[in-house]
């Protein structure tokens, strides 16, 4: 597959950027340190350029129709200017993908969903659009930043007519940005726990709107972050990230997404699911925090007290904030309970671990 | 970047200074400039005999982990102490106070596989 460039590659790479290739995308995975960026997120404010994500426009009388029948939570609880967090269950139980939905207006809806499955989404939502609903992919036109932490709103506020303090968590505007547009989305979301506001705005505006940040940013010391703390920053707060938290293999209710599953209307295998409901699940994902030293990964065997295989951990690392490692996995219902000792198998050994209430950091 | 004159090196991106018929090991700013922080070093292999290319330990980053591989066959003489509770040291000083290492050489002739500044230079420019 060919690797595409954000529009602000260069920027990224005068300040010192390490880029890989991520879902398709040249990313920038670290600018400094990810401890350092971590922390700035954290503790004061940082900037990401997360372009990658896609955007759908879902128009129309019947676009909330669509976004029902292929979503699992509620959107017609939304109203212009709000948003949810919600999934694209498939036909087997598991998720096509999880996603945003933004209510722009009653016939006007934006979808933005994971990079890394912008072709799959795309196609699946075609292939079940039997409404009146016209969709367009404007995933290659947009670019998104996400500029999060506690001061994230100093470094905005002075540069848009939008009332940021005002805005309630999950709820967007339509507001300028200095004056290089008027029409950026401004949307109080984020995937760090931190606070702040993800920006999108359209590529031709995209480098003056992060220059004009960073200039604003200057004063708070405002850092540029790369994937690595994104992901750290997410898994110390129990987010999902799919690919590894969530696949077309585990369903939302073990995923503990229970509260974004909605039976109050159908959707695409919420037959199903109900049952599951219904009879409970088997395995549920769980966050854990390493009681022994070491660091969970990805792939490792979670095993009982007597060294029974009970499930797999599916994001793990050395948290920042806390200095310890922590994961997130799924085990047996009767093992999920916080506080429950479970084991994490590292290189052969068997490290114990304990179970937690999300977020795992609750800093 | 820095590579020093006065070390070998290895295509594993580890360095090599020969003290009399010990040596002692460690990774390159290279490697530790790609493996980012690094948040957790195991090494439990003091006083075992280990061929060259085989795993001595594992250096874990915030977002990878990696084997260490022995760069010449002998014993591991000696840990680095200070690796338990600074990881950090390694990224901050790779070639001085971040060594991993200290090895007895079973077969010097080994030495001559390793390479030299210029070479390993080379290979990561």
């Amino acid at each position: 597959m060919e690797v595409k460039n954000l529009v602000l590659e260069d920027i990224h790479l005068a300040m010192g950027a390490k880029m890989m290739p991520f879902a398709g995308y040249n990313m920038p995975v670290r600018y400094s340190s990810d401890k350092e960026e971590h922390l700035a997120v954290r503790e004061n404010v940082g900037i990401f350029d997360v372009s990658h994500m896609g955007e759908f426009y879902v128009k129309g009388k019947e676009a909330l129709d669509l976004i029902q029948y292929v979503t699992s939570n509620d959107a017609s609880k939304l109203f212009p200017g709000k948003i949810q967090y919600s999934c694209l269950p498939n036909e087997n139980g598991g998720i096509v993908d999880d996603l945003l939905v933004y209510k722009i207006s009653d016939e006007e809806y934006m979808l933005v969903v994971n990079a890394s499955n912008i072709e799959k989404d795309w196609n699946w939502i075609n292939q079940h659009n039997r409404f009146d609903a016209a969709l367009e992919n404007k995933s290659d036109d947009i670019s998104l930043f996400a500029l999060q932490g506690p001061n994230a709103i100093k470094v905005l506020q002075p540069l848009t007519d939008v009332d940021l303090a005002s805005m309630e968590y999950y709820t967007f505007q339509e507001g300028n940005i200095a004056d290089i547009c008027s029409d950026a989305i401004i949307s109080a979301t984020g995937y760090t726990g931190a606070g702040g506001f993800e920006i999108y705005v359209e590529n031709k505006y995209a480098s003056a709107v992060w220059q004009k940040i960073f200039e604003t940013g200057k004063e708070y010391e405002l850092k540029p972050i790369g994937l690595g703390a994104r992901d750290t920053l997410r898994l110390e707060k129990g987010f999902c990230l799919y690919g590894n938290d969530i696949t077309d293999k585990t369903s939302p209710l073990e995923a503990g997404l229970g509260w974004i599953t909605k039976f109050s209307k159908e959707f695409i295998n919420s037959g199903s699911l109900k049952a599951q409901k219904e009879d409970g699940v088997k395995r549920k994902l769980v966050g854990f925090i390493m009681i022994d030293k070491g660091i969970p990964r990805a792939h490792y065997d979670i095993t009982d007290d007597s060294g029974k295989r009970i499930g797999e951990v599916t994001s793990g690392t050395m948290s920042p904030c806390m200095n310890v490692g922590i994961g997130l996995g799924y085990v047996p219902v009767d093992l999920a309970k916080p506080d429950t000792k479970i084991f994490i198998s590292v290189r052969g050994k068997q490290l114990e671990a304990n179970v937690v209430k999300l977020p795992i950091y609750k800093g | 970047m820095n590579i020093p004159k006065d070390l070998k090196y290895t295509k594993d991106h580890e360095w090599v200074r020969i003290e009399g018929d010990a040596a002692y090991v460690g990774i390159t700013d290279f490697a530790q400039g790609e493996l980012g922080d690094i948040v957790y070093i195991e090494i439990e292999t003091q006083g075992e005999s280990i061929d060259s290319g085989e795993i001595f330990g594992t250096v874990e980053a915030v977002k990878t982990v990696s084997d260490l591989f022995m760069p010449l066959s002998g014993e591991v003489l000696e840990v680095n102490p200070k690796l338990e509770s600074e990881p950090e040291i390694v990224n901050s000083d790779p070639y001085g106070d971040g060594w991993m290492i200290k090895i007895s050489l079973s077969n010097p002739a080994e030495l001559d596989e390793l390479m030299d500044s210029e070479a390993y230079e080379s290979s990561v420019s």
